[in-house]
């Protein structure tokens, strides 16, 4: 959504073709392909021929297909990303802290509880972001994590699995799971 | 119909109590997250949508309205203080804000943006009660056919007219289309793109979508790129009270902002965007020192921060009178209208006129109550700048993880919550706009509703779309919307250049 002035920056980087839009693009044809595939094995009574369950699919993997085309011609001609964004490299390290934060969620909230699982993944989202304080990014976490179970959880009448931490606190109000 | 005995009916279910309460619960939460770097009304609202098993439409409304307009203002305290525009809608702000701010202006940069936005706001709300019903009228006339037009001129403005690429704009756009075809086909029964999932029958719920993309992909981004820059929070300086001075610079600019933006929010193609930057540009040339701009220009802020909440209160138009969304809060604004099964277009104001009614007077009296928040306890949001980004953004994971996880306690959930995330931060990373994703999402199946429908009425006869007068003329508005950009800068530049972005 931004800076659009840099596009129009003539260089040598002209021709040669960008990895990383090179890569969305295939990403997007690849979709277009996936929906175009599961498009073709919805069964469709012919009475709806014209107005079945099928048409819009297919008009939007036609046009995701048209689309990622246009992005592949873009990415072959050098990318459409300015060049300073394109020399900016990622913080790997915080995306791996990040993304470690949430994965020990989804695997901890079954079975730990929502608590557990919010404090872990408080504690690596912190770290990604440069925190260094374990135990007082710890402690705000629980905290965090415990208002926010009883507090917005319950008010809005949204489940959120009780597991070790919710039951020791005895979290058992009349809860109705939402939708 | 007459507007205005509706109004003070409206009024009449505004001011009880609860509905009071409602409002001031949502215009604070709003301040907050419009303050709150890395959070926004769409994903907030997204959050609370489970609050519409609990209460009646009118107070869930009041509420969401309050958010909406809440973080209006909110955003341009922290364009102003810190130079982060949260959206597009506000760089205009922080352009001649900031700078301001910069110079130890911020006070009046800050009073002049709230004051405007109340003015804009208030002139833009009135836009509402008297719009609405005119274009009620006009509206009972659409049938099927026209509708699916509309959608579809919504659809080309929303994504390829108002982003920075239409290929991009158009490519989130039919990814958000396709989230929204998952799951079980209404009118035959027929599963599509479930995968075998038991848990995609329903369809992906909106939440998941919202939160992944503005939560958790945003949060990724963010980390990916946050050693790189430190923002630099400008303390609050200079007299709240404007000067005779910056009163007479600033008047003129707010009416004329509003003037901009309310007609253009109105629009089924919606967008702040446009209205702000005419604005800013406009006020260069109108001002009597434009050498000022570019430097903290009063004319700046307060004709931009004005267009930015008009349009915000023209939005509403096309929403709540078409049930036409066209930008992503009013999306999932109409999401929540559908968890009520209450069908926003023409027949919403006859069939709940109490809750469209409560709503707009609600509008009122939130930007009176977002007045007084923004000004004399400016101090107390300016506080919450200074959160830790760590803290902050592990606080909106926890969140986001508990908003997705609550609805269903299902980890596939989480699992595509997470996945959705990742998406929004490739998205982000390449420059795609994430709103039409969920505009596709939310309008999408209207659409297909629409298209099958005056499908069907036709026999199957793929020229009603052009043979009816309407549904023409608006496909026509849609085509030059998408090819007009391009069009012109064929005329306007003789030797047509390749330019490698253009994508």
């Amino acid at each position: 959504m931004t800076s659009e002035g840099a596009q129009s920056g003539e260089g040598a980087s002209r021709l040669r073709p960008a990895i990383g839009e090179l890569i969305i693009a295939i990403g997007v044809l690849l979709l277009a392909a996936v929906i175009l595939w599961q498009t073709a094995i919805i069964p469709v009574s012919p009475i709806y021929a014209k107005v079945g369950p099928t048409v819009v699919p297919y008009i939007t993997a036609l046009g995701l297909a048209g689309l990622g085309l246009l992005l592949l011609y873009a990415a072959l001609k050098g990318g459409w990303q300015p060049e300073e964004e394109k020399e900016t490299v990622p913080d790997r390290p915080a995306l791996l802290w990040v993304v470690a934060g949430l994965a020990l969620n989804v695997l901890l909230i079954t079975y730990g509880g929502f608590t557990i699982a919010s404090i872990v993944l408080f504690i690596c989202v912190a770290r990604g972001f440069g925190s260094k304080t374990i135990l007082r990014d710890a402690g705000i976490g629980a905290a965090f994590a415990l208002i926010a179970y009883f507090g917005f959880a319950q008010t809005l009448g949204i489940n959120i699995g009780a597991g070790l931490v919710e039951n020791a606190l005895n979290g058992l109000f009349g809860l109705d799971p939402g939708s | 119909m007459d507007a205005f005995p509706q109004l003070m009916n409206g009024f009449a279910v505004a001011l009880t109590w609860k509905n009071l309460m409602w409002c001031l619960v949502g215009t604070t939460l709003g301040t907050a997250i419009g303050v709150l770097p890395g959070l926004g009304p769409a994903l907030t609202i997204a959050l609370l949508l489970p609050i519409t098993f609990k209460v009646d439409p009118t107070a869930a409304f009041i509420l969401f309205a309050g958010i909406y307009y809440g973080a209006m203002y909110g955003g341009s305290t922290t364009s102003i203080l810190l130079n982060t525009p949260g959206e597009s809608a506000t760089i205009v702000t922080a352009l001649e804000g900031n700078k301001m701010a910069r110079s130890g202006r911020a006070g009046a940069a800050l009073a002049t943006s709230a004051i405007g936005s109340f003015v804009a706001g208030t002139i833009g709300t009135l836009g509402i009660t008297f719009l609405a019903p005119v274009v009620v009228d006009l509206a009972l006339k659409f049938g099927p056919a026209d509708y699916f037009s509309l959608m579809v001129l919504a659809f080309v403005t929303v994504s390829a007219v108002l982003g920075s690429s239409a290929v991009r704009g158009l490519a989130a756009l039919f990814f958000g289309i396709w989230l929204g075809l998952i799951g079980v086909d209404l009118q035959t029964g027929q599963a599509r793109f479930t995968f075998g999932l038991q848990e995609l029958l329903d369809g992906i719920n909106v939440i998941v979508v919202a939160v992944g993309l503005f939560a958790v992909g945003e949060t990724l981004y963010v980390a990916s790129r946050y050693r790189y820059g430190k923002d630099e929070i400008i303390p609050l300086q200079g007299s709240l009270w404007m000067t005779r001075e910056e009163w007479a610079r600033s008047w003129k600019p707010w009416l004329r902002g509003t003037a901009f933006g309310f007609p253009i929010g109105a629009m089924p193609a919606g967008g702040a965007e446009i209205p702000t930057f005419l604005s800013y540009y406009t006020e260069r040339k109108l001002a009597k020192r434009p050498e000022e701009f570019g430097k903290g220009a009063i004319e700046g802020v307060a004709g931009p921060e004005a267009a930015n909440n008009a349009s915000a209160a023209g939005v509403l138009v096309p929403m709540l009178t078409l049930g036409l969304p066209t930008s992503a809060t009013a999306a999932i604004m109409l999401s929540a209208f559908q968890s009520y099964g209450i069908n926003p277009g023409p027949l919403l104001l006859q069939s709940q006129p109490e809750l469209v009614w409560g709503l707009i007077a609600s509008l009122f009296i939130g930007n009176v109550m977002l007045l007084v928040l923004n000004l004399p306890m400016i101090a107390i949001w300016v506080k919450l700048l200074q959160i830790p980004a760590p803290l902050l953004y592990a606080g909106i994971l926890v969140f986001a993880t508990i908003g997705t996880y609550g609805i269903t306690q299902s980890w596939v959930d989480l699992v595509l919550l997470y996945s959705i995330g990742a998406v929004g931060y490739l998205m982000r990373r390449y420059d795609f706009p994430t709103a039409p994703v969920i505009i596709g999402m939310i309008l999408g199946p209207l659409a297909e509703q629409n298209f099958r429908q005056a499908m069907t009425i036709s026999a199957g006869d793929w020229t009603v779309f052009f043979t009816r007068p309407l549904s023409a003329t608006i496909l026509v508005l849609a085509l030059l919307a998408l090819a007009g950009p391009k069009l012109y800068s064929l005329v306007s530049k003789p030797k047509p250049e390749h330019v490698p972005g253009d994508a």
